[in-house]
């Protein structure tokens, strides 16, 4: 079976690949065009490693297939930080310590920027289930959330001042 | 490895065309059958998206109902602020389906066609007589919800057929539905049972119409008349729930297995029914 050709917008530059039909948009994302930020955890949607923003809706990218996406609007990790500036995000994570071994960690950005774009001011409870499609095996996730809230509240003093 | 082509039509016709192939599924929001190609438990030969068709993804209000676009994700749903008020049980149904992420993409045609017993968005769609419209290489036909799985994994659907909406009926004052489940945890978890109630209530705050639908308990999503004739007539008194919890518990024929035991399942989906009616009933302006 031919190969399918793909055109979409990935991080604002519309890019194009050729894939076979079966293969998956965080496979294209990794495989065909280099962005290895996202991550392959369980390939089943169960642990959010591979969560990229698709036409401004959280989705894992293991779960979609790479035609799927032919003039979409694709946002990865590696569109977080903006001119060699961290986003608040990221940057929190580092200050709180959010990560250890860093597997999860595009996938839970990604979630978190999807929330506070959604939701700039979100309880902790509501972060909590947000973000429960997000696995991490490591930090017992008290420091992700923290850094997701501190972030949140950093942003709604940012908007006010 | 099966070699594998992706279709994906801009209208009905020609997707019902693509899937009369032998060896066509139809892709809607893909979380399911992803995980089944991965997996080796599904190998078809063409992929059909039904999400390039006009009116796939979207809910609309027309002639006093709402229509929802089979392959809506469920995020959707609960961002629709007249569905949710009118229709509150099967969006709370449909958003209870996996992470953030997953409703992202997550349908209600996905989770229909893929035939779980315990299917979240289906007892609430069935309670709330909701009709599929279904085409297909001869055309178009409707059917009500509960017509569409026969068995687990089992649909009623011909080849080349795929549900193009759902339609909810249009809605009374004084009404409302709920759905309920239990799982072992907060999230994230599929249904050890579940139950959803849909109920109309007469100026008096007497029910005058009232479905029940049980998930999990058999081989496919009930729809328990006699669970539903228990509340008609009156305010949801202790004699009344007692009747319903009965009706629910007859109609089960659960399997046991990791998430419970038939005694278990069986017992659950009779409180379950009880605690989804009081809720519809509150929701619907009833006072007991």
């Amino acid at each position: 079976m031919s190969k399918h050709h793909v055109t979409t917008t990935v991080n604002g530059d519309i890019v194009e690949f050729l894939v076979s039909p079966r293969t998956t948009l965080l496979d294209a994302l990794r495989d065909q065009l280099g962005l290895t930020g996202s991550k392959e955890g369980c390939g089943s949607g169960d642990c959010g490693a591979c969560s990229v923003i698709l036409d401004g809706r959280l989705v894992c990218s293991c779960l979609v297939l790479a035609p799927e996406v032919e003039g979409r609007r694709v946002e990865t990790i590696e569109g977080l930080a903006q001119e060699g500036r961290l986003h608040p995000l990221q940057q929190k994570f580092l200050e709180h310590a959010a990560l250890q071994c860093g597997f999860c960690t595009p996938g839970i950005l990604m979630a978190a920027k999807a929330l506070l774009d959604e939701n700039p001011d979100p309880t902790e409870t509501e972060a909590r289930y947000y973000l429960a499609g997000n696995l991490c095996r490591c930090t017992g996730y008290d420091k992700i959330i923290r850094a997701v809230m501190d972030t949140a509240a950093d942003l709604r003093q940012a908007r006010t001042a | 490895m099966s070699q594998l082509a992706y279709l994906a039509p801009a209208s009905p016709e020609e997707a019902a065309k693509a899937l009369s192939a032998a060896g066509a599924r139809a892709l809607s929001g893909g979380t399911d059958l992803l995980v089944q190609l991965r997996a080796g438990r599904a190998s078809p030969d063409v992929i059909v998206d039904l999400k390039r068709i006009a009116g796939a993804i979207g809910i609309r209000e027309e002639a006093g109902g709402f229509v929802i676009g089979a392959s809506t994700p469920g995020v959707l749903l609960g961002e629709h602020k007249a569905l949710v008020r009118t229709w509150p049980g099967v969006v709370e149904g449909a958003n209870l389906i996996g992470s953030t992420q997953v409703q992202g993409r997550a349908s209600l045609a996905g989770n229909l066609c893929n035939g779980s017993p315990a299917a979240d968005s289906v007892p609430a769609l069935i309670a709330g007589r909701a009709i599929c419209v279904i085409v297909g290489p001869n055309g178009r036909r409707e059917a009500a919800v509960e017509s569409i799985v026969t068995g687990p994994g089992q649909t009623s659907l011909a080849q080349g057929e795929f549900i193009l909406e759902f339609r909810l009926p249009p809605r009374p004052a004084r009404a409302s539905d709920a759905y309920l489940r239990l799982i072992p945890r907060t999230e994230m978890d599929i249904a050890v049972a579940g139950a959803g109630v849909n109920l109309v209530l007469s100026e008096d705050g007497r029910v005058t119409e009232a479905h029940v639908a049980l998930g999990a308990v058999a081989p496919t999503v009930l729809l328990v008349a006699e669970a539903g004739a228990a509340l008609v007539g009156g305010k949801l008194d202790d004699a009344a729930l007692a009747k319903l919890d009965a009706a629910a518990r007859a109609a089960c024929r659960p399997i046991s297995d990791k998430r419970g035991t038939v005694e278990y399942r069986t017992r659950i989906a009779g409180v379950l029914a009880k605690r989804a009616a009081l809720i519809a009933f509150e929701r619907a302006g009833g006072k007991r």
